[in-house]
């Protein structure tokens, strides 16, 4: 009889323990902060440019306080949330064609023109964001790309310098880090093969094309280690494991100037991209998360990441204010993917083309690799 | 009931035996309850409920009732009836101003890559045609939407788009199973066997299935002497030596994966010990990490304390005096082993073996980190469609699959070594 009592109340301690637990987790949300707002990012070195670049600012101006989450990317969680009609994520750090996808299934708010903010001097702010970074539920903030670097202290002798070179194994043999997946990697494979840039998504199209930039793929297969999280490229080239790797080029930026690499980026053949920001469909923070976007999503707030990782501002009169690095005062403007002296030879994901086939790629290129 | 039926009887007769006992039962499966609802909640229900979705997906037959109906009796040969072209031309229009166009596109792009943007760039201008159709005055009738859905998009007036709509609008399909079997659908609407580059499940479940084996075997050719070492040690070192086994079980799964990644990479410890020592060249150093070997070795590491564990419980069970009466009788160590001691180990053997394939045929971050080109398995592919491309019919077909290989097995493995002889000491 003692021995049930006691293991009653155990249980019970426990079952308290865990309503606990919960009520924390609750509270970090929106109960006890009235009108807190969640945002959710891509964690590392660029959540952390994020918060010091614009999070501080917005809540010391709007007294909103602004609850960091981490994810992976993609529209799982999203799309779970508002199908359960239980959102607690508000504002969503999202790649452009999960953007796309998201808006056309309707789990993203749409956000008018009209809540994006003029820049500094009053350009209207349809002129002054880069053509094709804000779409229907996205507000873009950042240009990001994906190109390769290398380590000099592991690649003596004559130094890559362009994209054909990557896939060079007589001049440069060794082994290689590409991203496990089939994005960037089959552009990189047909700009390497002699495909000019306005041709490659219509010949990734038809099955001669794909079957090209996989043939080209193949010839470098058997040197390549494969990554999967951003912070691997940096790391693999360190080691010496890799001579030279795809990777962000935020990351490598990080690399070179905080651990003091000696890393040096291949700027041709880069892929540029596009971050965005989204709101989520019903969330019940609507107007804490779009009073947020307004200042995401002015120049001073997109040029303040600019200050802290390499990552470029998706608004000409924020491209003017890329400045100093604001921990080592590095010239940030070198570094940066829309740097004319970076931009000789580079290719805009296409992310009309990736929503229509990315599912397909994905399998094709799980087929290859498993060959 | 129990009422009515006494009642209707004149002489009460003795409750059968089976009523009599009823109400203990009862009581006793009462107690039982809370399993079953929690089991019935948290893993029966989703997993039914997922299940379903590989072949039951009405999502495109509910967005497009009208255009599914206007499809039913065309032939697939050019293109269907004007019905047709009006029945989609006012589904897409609504559907597009309601703002969820975009499920149905997304669903449709599965059955046939493209269609995504085939639906979603005529729908945007077919909205912008019947304002303009309406403001003049003019009829919106199947001839119409005929005229106009070819002239914004030349597919409309071939079969292929047609046909994808028809294939995504089936409620009941085995589709998801057909895709998960290497099938795809061929020009004319039927099925065949996928061009060999596109194949990757069926090599993926085959790949599962051999890493899984070998992992087992590998974990049961270690596992074994570890286990009867510590069955046989006094109890202070088994204790230790246990602590050492379940060690594994406290750190996390990335922790263990990625000193693995330290220990074996190029210029690791492990070749850089084997450099130091002269047994290899600087430049011979031996690639034991991102590739199968990685992925062995890591995966028998997090798997084996399942295969010590029950080994263990069971071989502590044997009286050391079966092993001494076996060698009394003039056996060889070996004969004592093979004969008297493996015998009796058998059901922990089951139990372990059982334990660690199944629980490594559904790994994926240990191999996707330290498997190089290799170390993709079946289970990255369904946590692909589950958390990428949001294609949980194909995932839940790819699951069952799975799931029914698993349940073979097991059925096999009860017909030839019997369920009942596994032990957990």
């Amino acid at each position: 009889m003692r021995a049930a009592a006691v293991a009653v109340a155990a249980l019970l301690v426990g079952c308290a323990q865990q309503a606990g637990d919960g009520t924390e987790l609750d509270s970090s949300g929106s109960d006890a902060n009235e009108g807190a707002i969640t945002v959710v990012s891509f964690g590392g070195s660029y959540a952390r440019a994020c918060v010091l670049g614009y999070h501080e600012s917005f809540t010391a101006e709007t007294g909103i306080q602004v609850d960091l989450e981490d994810y992976n990317g993609g529209l799982a969680q999203i799309r779970a949330q508002v199908e359960a009609g239980a959102v607690h994520w508000d504002v969503v750090d999202l790649g452009v064609a999960d953007t796309v996808t998201g808006c056309d299934e309707g789990i993203l708010e749409l956000i008018g023109p009209e809540l994006l903010p003029p820049g500094p001097n009053g350009e209207a702010a349809a002129d002054d964001f880069l053509p094709e970074t804000s779409t229907e539920c996205g507000v873009g903030t950042l240009l990001y790309s994906t190109i390769y670097a290398y380590n000099p202290e592991t690649l003596p002798g004559p130094a890559p310098t362009t994209i054909a070179d990557f896939f060079d194994l007589e001049r440069f043999p060794g082994r290689r880090g590409m991203q496990r997946k089939p994005e960037a990697n089959l552009e990189f494979a047909l700009m390497a093969d002699g495909v000019s840039k306005e041709r490659i998504y219509e010949l990734l199209g038809t099955a001669e094309g794909l079957d090209r930039a996989f043939r080209k793929l193949d010839t470098i297969k058997d040197e390549v280690v494969w990554w999967e999280a951003g912070a691997q490229p940096p790391q693999l080239l360190a080691d010496g494991e890799v001579i030279m790797s795809t990777a962000w080029n935020g990351r490598i930026f990080n690399a070179q100037v905080l651990e003091n690499q000696p890393f040096v980026i291949v700027w041709d053949g880069q892929i540029m991209d596009r971050g965005q920001l989204v709101v989520v469909a019903g969330t019940p923070n609507l107007q804490g998360a779009l009073r947020f976007m307004r200042h995401a999503a002015r120049a001073e707030s997109i040029a303040g990441v600019g200050k802290y990782i390499a990552y470029s501002p998706a608004r000409r009169s924020g491209q003017a204010l890329i400045d100093r690095h604001a921990e080592t005062g590095t010239d940030m403007w070198p570094h940066m993917p829309t740097n004319p002296a970076n931009m000789k030879n580079f290719l805009m994901s296409d992310w009309e083309w990736w929503a229509d086939h990315r599912d397909e790629m994905q399998e094709r290129f799980a087929a290859w690799l498993a060959r | 009931m129990t009422s009515r039926e006494s009642s209707s009887v004149s002489q009460p007769v003795p409750r059968p035996l089976w009523r009599r006992a009823l109400g203990p039962r009862l009581r006793a499966a009462g107690l039982a309850l809370p399993l079953v609802a929690f089991v019935s909640v948290t893993f029966l229900g989703p997993m039914l409920s997922l299940l379903t979705k590989s072949f039951h997906d009405p999502e495109v037959a509910d967005a497009l009732p009208e255009t599914m109906a206007a499809l039913r009796g065309w032939d697939g040969q050019e293109t269907p009836p004007d019905e047709a072209f009006a029945a989609v031309a006012r589904e897409f229009v609504a559907a597009r101003t309601e703002r969820n166009l975009g499920r149905t596109a997304n669903r449709v792009n599965r059955v046939a890559s493209g269609m995504r943007s085939v639906i979603m760039g005529s729908s945007r201008e077919m909205v912008e045609a019947q304002a303009a159709a309406e403001a003049a005055g003019a009829a919106t009738d199947g001839a119409f939407w005929r005229e106009t859905m070819i002239a914004i998009d030349t597919r409309w007036g071939g079969p292929e788009p047609w046909r994808a709509l028809e294939a995504a609008g089936q409620r009941f399909t085995a589709r998801h199973y057909l895709k998960a079997l290497d099938f795809e659908r061929g020009p004319d609407g039927g099925y065949v066997r996928a061009p060999e580059v596109w194949r990757i499940y069926v090599p993926l479940f085959w790949r599962t299935f051999l890493v899984s084996l070998g992992v087992t075997l590998l974990c049961l050719v270690i596992g074994y002497p570890v286990a009867h070492m510590i069955a046989n040690s006094p109890p202070k070192r088994a204790n230790v030596l246990l602590l050492l086994v379940l060690l594994p079980f406290w750190t996390s799964l990335l922790v263990r994966t990625t000193s693995w990644i330290v220990l074996l990479q190029n210029q690791g410890i492990v070749n850089d010990f084997l450099v130091a020592i002269g047994l290899i060249g600087d430049d011979g150093r031996i690639a034991m990490i991102y590739n199968m070997t990685g992925t062995f070795v890591a995966m028998t590491h997090v798997l084996l304390p399942f295969l010590v564990l029950p080994l263990y419980s069971v071989m502590r069970a044997i009286p050391p005096a079966y092993m001494n009466a076996a060698v009394s009788l003039g056996a060889t160590p070996f004969q004592a082993l093979r004969r008297v001691y493996w015998p009796q180990t058998l059901p922990g053997v089951g139990a372990g073996c059982l334990l660690t394939f199944i629980l490594a045929i559904g790994y994926y971050i240990t191999p996707a980190l330290v498997g190089g080109q290799s170390g993709q398995l079946i289970s990255n592919m369904i946590a692909y469609h589950v958390q990428t491309s949001l294609n949980w019919g194909l995932a839940a077909a790819l699951a069952a699959l799975l799931l029914g290989g698993v349940t073979l097995l097991y059925v096999v493995y009860d017909r030839l070594v019997g369920i009942d002889r596994i032990g957990l000491g």
